[in-house]
């Protein structure tokens, strides 16, 4: 009965959207205040039916209902609650509720905590809003409905991909999601903004935070997906530049220039046209992920059972919004007038640079992501298009975004001095010179150019450190009164300074991990010892375990270092009850400096283990990276002044009446 | 900093997976396909693969990590564990000990199974347009830039400001808000 409330709310949802659609759009044309209202009641209407599906679909998860298909297909009795949970997204059809039931989740917090827009664009947004909504509840409707049944209703179900059983990926979805839907308030607001002809900077001052808390939740979404790749495929590896990857990645990257852009135009009225052009192309391609990811497009070589009918219906839903936005924004984009002056040296000049080249980067790993589709349409020829390509071109349109980084955070509005900037970054660039001098002399097995990319993190980190010890005076005042300048420093500065921190050291991470990675692939009798980075590693054989729903074959590895005992790894080799696949788990030491992976292998014939073992120095520090941005993100986020309509305590009451 | 080394042996499946949780989806989807046909959970390099002259065997690694799995979904045939690929890289392995340069191996591959087996796709007359695509890329959002910017400098700062009046519903709570402050 459950599964069919939770359908039923489903259809109910897509009525409500498609009223939140219409009736605020007239109002909003025809200047009727009661009937843009309706945009309010109607999205928080949709966002509540969806909740009520999705948590009518959790509960047959939870409860193991094989009666529907959809857990049937997807789940296990045995399996932990987490992951019965984390399964009603492990899969097309509950993936795609979590999706809208997020975009829902927008158009409500909008509904809500609009208060302070004017009426006329939040009724637009509002209904731009329903129209994603509406569009993807018709998707999930026809062709991928999760709460179809199976009659009889089978024992027992055929369990999810135990690769997919992680904490780390279990949350990875809802990120992701939060992350790709998250752009649609730009898009909405964008396309709002074109309808009503008008933009000033109080609509970057929306539209600003809502990105930012997009990005944040993207860059977290594909930090896990990393971080899960590597230990848990057993390869050692944390991107692969896999075509999945690149359509998490793409929005990524227009999503961090229109953050930047947004920052110019809600400072300084500059940038709009550039500014909603983004907005445009960032949800854009957020479907252009979920389309490559949903329709199977890309596997063509393994053709695998996705219904073709869905990959028609994303690449419809793909090409009427896009093609609409980018029409609309060609009619209407010359009416926003530019304002703010500003000259090429400037902190605006340094953010079109920045702009630039992250819309460059974007569309490089769009082109090579989509090349060998088109060309095998249009000549039938099969090229492969591999990581050495994006390599080749998207790492040297890194290297002047992160040469210009630094200074960017140096130059004024306006008119910065960029002599001035280049003093003041002098430090910086003294320790970034003698890090890559001792890595050329240290490190000398290994690419020439990976001690020029450690400079150039070691540049970003120390630059981002260098501005806000300028700002606090540090060397010119004394250290109270640099303490009392830190302390007073706007929360935005900080997630400014501690964003880029966390750039720099993703960086290095990079770099050390690319270029110095260490391997050792052996076969290892029981009692036999190897060595690798300074590490001793002795095999103790193999023991058997038994864990809640697999069984386990597991190493012991007994790790010493300089004589001394650092730890114990027991890297395994698991084979899931149902469905009955292997999977390996890597053994890890972690450290700072390095992590230390040991992977199991199969049986040789004459009794050794085939064992592979790596150094991957540094590797830490992509994902502490990432997590900085974060940081650096929420601090921005939380920063009083720069919050969107957030009222002084006192002036709270007047925001209801205005209503 | 360009040139990042990819490691990624011991694959667990018999058909290629990797990297996102939507690339997992595709995996279980074929895993669903494939049951039944059998699963032979393996690594990448063997042990009994390597060289053992140590220069040989990188220039293997090298040249392995540049050619893809044939029937995997991206993935080199230094990272697959599919039987195909371990024919392949035991090819490689042979024609360098048989005294091939570099280029002679990958080109003899290549003769065998055409471009698609380069992870690295040949500049030709198909290519063209990707690999120019960074540099018309660059181009084009800097000319874009470029003509905002200028549009920027002509413009007076505050000429649209000033253009659009306010509208009765915003006068309205200007006022308002003035009346509070008040």
């Amino acid at each position: 009965m459950s599964v069919e409330i939770g359908h039923f709310a489903l259809v109910l949802a897509l009525l409500v959207s498609l009223a939140q659609m219409v009736v605020p759009a007239w109002g909003a044309h025809v200047g009727d205040e009661r009937l843009m209202a309706v945009g309010r009641s109607a999205a928080i209407g949709t966002f509540v039916l969806v909740l009520i599906a999705f948590v009518m679909l959790a509960d047959a998860y939870v409860r193991s209902d094989f009666s529907v298909l959809n857990v049937w297909a997807n789940s296990h009795s045995a399996k932990p609650l987490i992951y019965r949970l984390s399964g009603v997204w492990g899969n097309h059809e509950g993936s795609m509720v979590l999706w809208v039931l997020i975009l829902t989740l927008f158009g409500a917090a909008v509904a809500l905590f609009g208060g302070y827009l004017p009426s006329t664009l939040k009724a637009r947004v509002l209904a731009v809003q329903a129209s994603i909504s509406f569009a993807f509840l018709i998707f999930i409707l026809l062709t991928s409905n999760p709460f179809e049944r199976l009659v009889p209703a089978p024992l027992e179900g055929r369990g999810l991909n135990p690769i997919l059983q992680d904490p780390a990926l279990a949350f990875h979805p809802p990120f992701l999601y939060a992350g790709y839907v998250g752009f649609s308030m730009a898009f909405s607001f964008a396309i709002a903004a074109l309808i009503e002809g008008r933009i000033d900077a109080a609509w970057a001052r929306w539209v600003r935070p809502w990105t930012l808390a997009a990005w944040m939740c993207l860059t977290l979404g594909i930090a896990m997906g990393s971080w899960w790749a590597y230990y848990e495929l057993g390869w050692g590896g944390w991107w692969f530049w896999d075509p999945v990857e690149n359509a998490s990645f793409m929005p990524w990257l227009a999503g961090t220039a229109l953050l930047h852009s947004a920052v110019v135009m809600e400072k300084r009225e500059a940038l709009k046209v550039w500014t909603i052009l983004l907005a445009i192309l960032t949800f854009s391609l957020s479907l252009m992920g979920t389309f490559l990811v949903r329709s199977g497009v890309l596997s063509s070589v393994h053709a695998f059972a996705v219904d073709p009918k869905r990959g028609i219906f994303i690449l419809a839903i793909m090409t009427i919004f896009t093609g609409g936005g980018l029409a609309l924004f060609a009619a209407r984009a010359t009416e926003l007038k530019q304002g703010g002056l500003f000259s090429p040296i400037s902190r605006e000049g340094a953010l079109v640079l920045n702009n630039v080249l992250l819309a460059t980067a974007a569309g490089t790993v769009l082109i090579g992501t989509l090349y060998p589709l088109a060309l095998e349409a249009v000549t039938g020829d099969k090229i492969s298009v591999g990581p050495p390509y994006f390599n080749l071109t998207f790492g040297p349109l890194m290297v002047p975004l992160l040469l210009a980084l630094p200074f960017g955070s140096f130059l004024g509005w306006k008119r910065g001095d960029l002599r001035a900037a280049a003093e003041r970054l002098l430090t910086a660039a003294g320790i970034a010179l003698v890090v890559a001098v001792l890595a050329f002399a240290f490190m000398s097995p290994g690419p020439w150019a990976a001690p020029l990319g450690l400079a150039l993190g070691i540049w970003v980190l120390a630059g981002a450190i260098s501005e806000v010890l300028f700002r606090a005076r540090f060397g010119q005042a004394g250290l109270p009164e640099v303490a009392r300048r830190l302390s007073n420093l706007p929360r935005s500065a900080w997630g400014t300074t501690i964003a880029h921190a966390g750039v720099g050291l993703m960086v290095i991470g990079i770099v050390a991990t690319s270029a110095w990675q260490s391997e050792r692939i052996v076969a290892m009798k029981p009692g036999e010892k190897t060595l690798i980075a300074g590490y001793m590693l002795e095999f103790r054989g193999i023991e058997s375990g038994r864990g809640p729903n697999y069984s386990e074959d597991r190493g012991r590895f007994i790790v010493t270092r300089d004589g001394r005992r650092t730890t114990e790894l027991y890297p395994a080799k698991r084979l899931y009850d149902a469905p009955r696949q292997p999977t390996t788990e890597a053994g890890i030491h972690v450290a700072l400096w390095g992590d230390l992976y040991v992977v199991l292998g199969d049986a040789q014939k004459d009794g050794a283990f085939a064992v592979r073992l790596y150094f991957n120095p540094l590797v830490r520090f992509i994902w502490i990276g990432a997590v900085l941005m974060f940081i650096g993100g929420a601090l921005s986020l939380s920063d009083r002044r720069l919050r969107v309509g957030a009222p002084r305590k006192s002036r709270k009451p007047m925001v209801v009446p205005a209503e | 900093m360009t040139r990042l080394f990819w490691r990624r042996p011991n694959v667990l499946f018999p058909l290629s997976s990797r990297g996102t949780f939507g690339h997992s989806i595709a995996v279980f989807l074929l895993f669903c396909m494939t049951i039944g046909a059998g699963i032979f959970p393996a690594s990448a390099v063997q042990p009994d693969e390597v060289l053992s002259d140590a220069r040989m065997e990188a220039r293997a690694r090298h040249i392995s990590a540049g050619l893809r799995c044939m029937v995997c979904q991206n993935q080199s045939i230094d990272d697959s564990n599919a039987p195909l690929a371990r024919d392949l890289r035991i090819l490689v392995r042979e024609r360098l000990k048989a005294g091939d340069s570099d280029e002679a191996v990958v080109s003899y591959i290549v003769q065998r199974y055409g471009d698609f087996v380069l992870l690295r796709p040949p500049f030709n007359f198909e290519t063209v347009l990707l690999w120019a695509a960074p540099l018309l890329l660059l181009i084009g959002a800097g000319v874009f830039a470029w003509t905002q910017f200028r549009g920027s400098e002509r413009q007076p700062t505050q000429d649209r400001i000033a253009e659009a009046p306010l509208s009765a519903e915003e006068s309205r709570r200007l006022e308002e808000i003035l009346r509070k402050d008040a």
